[in-house]
């Protein structure tokens, strides 16, 4: 028999239909390997009574004939993501210990469909970081880097390594900056960012509300076609989730992309841009121009600032977000001489080195005085980054980047610890998308020389998840990327 | 009438005032969640998930407070603006439990407004309204149960409030007085707050500064916060201009600063002042969109709109005669202007008047009810105006009627039957009483003849007296000149 | 546009948070770079842009008045540091 955790979702569906194996057999395989891989740092909470009971009740649907679409296929949640009755702690020190009392709406959607909860995964500290090292439980280690030397990318590094070690049929990631599609390309699995709003937030422990959004980790672009599909729809708790029909992603695989137009945006050849990874973008714009998409150059000239606007708006925004982790209610709590004393003592300990720096900047340009210089300020040339897309998307369908500029690299490299603009740089191609609130994914697109995976970015316009998916699927058959075993 | 001028030995110093007012929104369910508004409940039991702040929690907006919000702006004959935002103001409090409150800041939801205000000396005056804006209410912080503890109690945690901030239009505390006695009318009219001061429902800030006759622009002012009744808005208002006008004449300045009214000494005190300033940096609250109000939602709540005080007291004066006075008296209260239309509907509406402003106030003050528990109804007060405008009891007659009615809470008629209290119109019964009255007093009779007519009140109290008062005054006083000659 | 140590302590206690007394220096020096670095977007001209608040530009759903939340206060207070009689508790807040 084959090793069950070596299936993709939509394998194991099938094998689960045919009574091949049955639910709880995949779970305890999947239990086992998570178990066994427990090196990797990639979980915070196992939870495999809780995936077993799940198991056996999806295998009973299945029975009945009445499974769901994800019944009984093993999922790990990115630790951000509420879940009832399972501690969640955004690896945080100062949630190390809460227990929500309720589900966020894309895990509930996931529950209902079926899926098993393997455990909570590791992640930057309120997904502010880009290589898993800000999270209180430890860095992620990359499972490509032989000695285990290498992050795994963040702030879903925990999600996008256990989908790459086959610890978890797939995760949930949460992207606001490039949360999900960086650790993605570090990883070698694939990753999509659906539009702002596809995706309900409640539920979702806040970092920047107006460009927070989940979306799926998994081992192919179909996995995240079936996954996307269930986690996405309108939800009247979270205000700023679209009223959209949700297509079923799965029908776009496989289309034909003949006359497609696929942009290329002239400014995306930065100085730090890794030879290598300039060498696979190229060649992917190849690969998709034989199946007959035609390869147009586009202008993106605001992306260059979309770091420093990001720099302010993400953090503006978390620092009002993260008010409200003060010890009081819930969460730990340092007791001081009066009120203030504690919010000072339980924060500062609760609190790891750059949530503390984010919510700081984030308090200064909202302060008095500095308002316009610098958010206000960033909210406009936001606006200049919309204007961007929209402009090139006149002239093409999709977009296709680099994911990130370099392949994974060191945890604990000095020049990113002396200076967190060095570390921030590696966003450079996510954070403009998700400025913009376009869907975007990253595929794996090769091996670099030194062995570790590649990942390149495709753009759609607003909510046309669509064209993402069929580019995508083209791209992914001809990579023929192979998934680490 | 002119505003209140302070005078010293070498000036003379105006007041000026303005006023913001928090009124608590009359709705089922709080503004941002779907937890009661239900006043008295066990602590933190009308709270949801939203309200404690929980992680992941989002705001959704109920309809409701838009449409109270909206109709009070009519009520205000202010703007209403159809594009408005909201804002969070950050600061941390123990009954903050997000860390922040979901207020409108740049663009509320009510624009320029005015109210007119009457004055003692009969005279009126516009008070302009600056905006108003609708925002979420905090918990409660109760410091006296225990000596080194505070608790804290989140039922209030999210109730919505109006905010109402007037120009400095005030230059007499009295107007000011007037003022919250004419809002608080206004919203009781229209049902959007209860109103009640001594409740916090309705929560007052002063703004007071002073500034010499004829001087152009405002001198430096001071707020006071939560002042909880109209008498203690004169009086904070009245001493803080005497304040300082002390301070300025002694070669002072006045800083701006937020003082704490004293109910019981009258004076104003400086509350202790913050290591640093309150910096609320508002911005743009990233989990509301923008709120968005079509033609037909107002032209709904313009339906709904029913007549304000003004418009009712325009038509009390225009079309029932009633003088000014009266009119505002009995429109002052929405339940007196119901009760005195029931009563003066189909009749005199003077008389009817005169009947509430005399015996039947006297009769609520004396008794300390309102008038939904008045004994007499309005349709039986009603009535018994038209028994005397009928001649079937005299007006002295219906005094010991309404004494009766007030009891038992009968109609008039039943009484006057029962009681046997009717009129004695037949002019030849009374001409009996009358040719009785003049043979037993001769001496008067002669004195009357003999030029002393003003014995003629005598000779009529005679008469009534002897009939027991069932005489018909005017029959009486027609036959006793006609016999006196 | 630089921060000072007053700027920094300010900021600080704005957001709740201590920088300790050996560490004000370096939080000054590491915040002005960021601040320097993050001005670049004065390089582009934003005259008669319009802010983006966010991508999603729709108007505001609302919810009906009815009453379908809250009697819970045991979740609501599940995960409090300190509680009695059904309140949260917090050192004495000084006025």
């Amino acid at each position: 028999m084959t090793d069950l955790t070596e299936l993709t979702i939509a394998e194991a569906r099938e094998g689960l239909k045919n009574k091949e194996f049955s639910a709880v057999e995949l779970n305890k395989a999947y239990i086992a390997a998570m178990e066994k891989k427990r090196e990797y740092n990639a979980y915070v909470s196992e939870t495999p009574e809780v995936a077993l009971e799940q198991a056996a009740a999806a295998d009973s649907r299945y029975r009945q004939g009445q499974a769901g679409d994800l019944d009984g296929i093993p999922l790990g949640i990115k630790d951000l993501f509420c879940t009832e009755n399972i501690r969640t702690t955004a690896c945080s020190k100062i949630l190390d210990n809460f227990i929500p009392p309720y589900e966020s709406t894309v895990t509930a959607h996931l529950k209902a469909s079926g899926a098993t909860c393997l455990g909570k995964l590791n992640m930057d500290e309120f997904a502010m970081g880009g290589s898993n090292e800000t999270s209180f439980f430890g860095p992620v280690k990359n499972p490509w880097s032989k000695d285990m030397a290498l992050v795994a990318g963040g702030s879903s590094g925990g999600s996008a390594a256990a989908v790459a070690a086959g610890i978890c049929a797939a995760a949930t990631g949460t992207d606001t900056g490039g949360s999900i599609r960086q650790p993605s390309a570090y990883c070698g699995v694939t990753g999509i960012k659906p539009s702002y709003g596809r995706c309900s937030r409640y539920g979702i422990m806040a970092f920047a509300s107006s460009l927070d959004q989940a979306g799926p980790i998994a081992k192919d672009v179909r996995d995240c076609a079936i996954l996307l599909r269930t986690m996405a729809g309108y939800d009247p708790k979270d205000s700023t989730s679209v009223n959209a029909a949700v297509p079923d992603f799965e029908k776009f695989l496989g289309a034909d992309i003949k006359g497609m137009k696929i942009g290329i945006p002239a400014e995306y050849r930065v100085d730090g841009l890794d030879k290598e990874v300039a060498a696979y973008w190229d060649k992917a714009a190849e690969m998709l121009k034989s199946r007959g998409a035609e390869v147009v150059e586009v202008s993106l000239p605001h992306t260059k600032y979309a770091l420093a606007a990001y720099y302010i708006i993400a953090p503006a925004e978390a620092s009002s977000n993260l008010a409200r982790y003060d010890g009081l209610r819930y969460g730990e709590r340092v007791n001081g001489r009066h009120l203030d004393d504690m919010y000072i003592n339980s924060r500062s300990q609760g609190f790891g080195k750059e949530v503390k720096r984010r919510i700081m900047i984030g308090t200064y340009v909202l302060s008095a005085g500095y308002y316009d210089a610098y958010y206000l300020k960033a909210q406009k040339v936001r606006r200049l980054i919309q204007q961007d897309f929209q402009q090139a998307f006149a002239k093409c369908d999709v977009i296709l980047s680099p994911t990130a500029p370099t392949a994974a690299f060191p945890i604990g490299d000095e020049n990113m610890r002396k200076d967190p603009i060095t570390m921030w740089l590696n966003d450079i191609y996510t954070v403009a998308v998700s400025l913009a609130g376009l869907p975007a994914m990253s595929l794996p697109i090769g091996l670099n020389s030194a062995g570790l995976p590649l990942g390149m970015q495709l753009i759609g316009r607003y909510l046309d998840e669509e064209s993402v998916f069929k580019a995508a699927a083209a791209l992914e058959k001809d990579a023929a990327f192979k998934r680490m075993k | 009438m002119s505003g209140m001028i302070i005078e010293t030995a070498n000036n003379k110093w105006e007041v000026i005032c303005g006023l913001e007012i928090h009124c608590q929104i009359i709705s089922k369910s709080k503004m941002f969640s779907g937890a009661s508004t239900e006043f008295g409940a066990d602590a933190n039991e009308h709270v949801s998930f939203v309200d404690a702040g929980m992680p992941g929690m989002l705001p959704t907006l109920n309809k409701m407070c838009v449409r109270q919000a909206v109709k009070t702006g009519m009520g205000l004959n202010a703007a209403i603006n159809k594009y408005s935002e909201f804002s969070r103001k950050n600061y941390f409090y123990a009954d903050l439990p997000q860390g922040y409150q979901i207020t409108q800041f740049k663009y509320p939801i009510v624009g320029e407004g005015k109210v007119t205000i009457d004055l003692v000396d009969g005279s009126s005056k516009d008070i302009g309204i600056e905006r108003m804006h609708i925002e979420q209410d905090a918990g409660k912080s109760i410091h006296d149960m225990a000596p080194d503890k505070s608790f804290i109690d989140l039922n209030r945690a999210g109730v919505g409030l109006m905010e109402i901030v007037t120009k400095p239009d005030f230059r007499a505390p009295e107007e000011a007085g007037e003022f919250l006695r004419k809002l608080r009318s206004i919203v009781r009219y229209l049902g959007t707050c209860d109103g009640n001061m001594d409740e916090g429902s309705m929560r007052c800030d002063v703004n007071v500064s002073v500034r010499k006759v004829g001087e152009d622009g405002y001198r430096t002012r001071c707020e006071m916060k939560n002042v909880n009744s109209v008498k203690f808005v004169v009086q904070a208002i009245e001493n803080e201009a005497k304040r300082h006008v002390e301070v300025y004449e002694s070669g002072g300045q006045i800083a701006q600063e937020t003082r704490q009214f004293d109910p019981v000494s009258g004076q104003t005190k400086v509350m202790r002042k913050k290591e640093f300033a309150h910096d609320y940096r508002y911005f743009p609250e990233p989990d509301l969109p923008p709120l968005i109000l079509d033609d037909a939602f107002i032209e709904e709540v313009k339906k709904e709109m029913v007549e304000l005080p003004d418009a009712k007291k325009t038509r009390f004066v225009n079309e029932l005669g009633l003088t000014k006075y009266d009119a505002s008296v009995l429109c002052e209260n929405k339940e007196i202007a119901d009760f005195f239309e029931a009563a003066s509907q189909g009749r005199d509406a003077k008389k009817v008047a005169n009947w509430m402003m005399g015996d039947f106030f006297a009769m609520l003050n004396e008794k300390k009810i309102g008038i939904e528990e008045s004994p007499v109804s309005a349709e039986n007060l009603g009535k018994l105006v038209d028994l005397i405008s009928q001649n079937v009891i005299s007006g002295k007659i219906a005094k010991d009627v309404f004494v009766l009615m007030v009891e038992s809470g009968e109609n008039p008629e039943k009484i006057v039957e029962e009681k046997g209290l009717k009129q004695v119109t037949d002019s030849g019964a009374i001409e009996a009483i009358v040719e009785k009255v003049i043979a037993a007093n001769p001496a008067n009779v002669e004195a009357y003849r003999g030029g002393k007519t003003g014995l003629m009140g005598w000779f009529v109290g005679q008469v009534m007296k002897e009939s027991q008062g069932k005489a018909n005054p005017g029959v009486v006083n027609s036959l006793l000149k006609e016999k006196l000659g | 546009m630089a921060v000072d140590t007053e700027t920094v302590r300010r900021i600080a206690f704005l957001s709740r948070l201590k920088v300790e007394d050996d560490k004000i220096a370096a939080t000054e020096a590491e915040f002005n770079k960021i601040l320097n670095w993050v001005e670049q977007l004065n390089e582009v001209n934003t005259d008669d842009v319009e802010p983006l608040v966010s991508v999603n530009e729709t108007s505001l759903t609302l919810r009906e008045d009815e009453v379908t939340d809250g009697n819970k206060s045991a979740a609501i207070l599940a995960n409090a540091p300190q509680k009695e009689y059904g309140y949260f508790v917090v050192p004495k807040v000084v006025e």
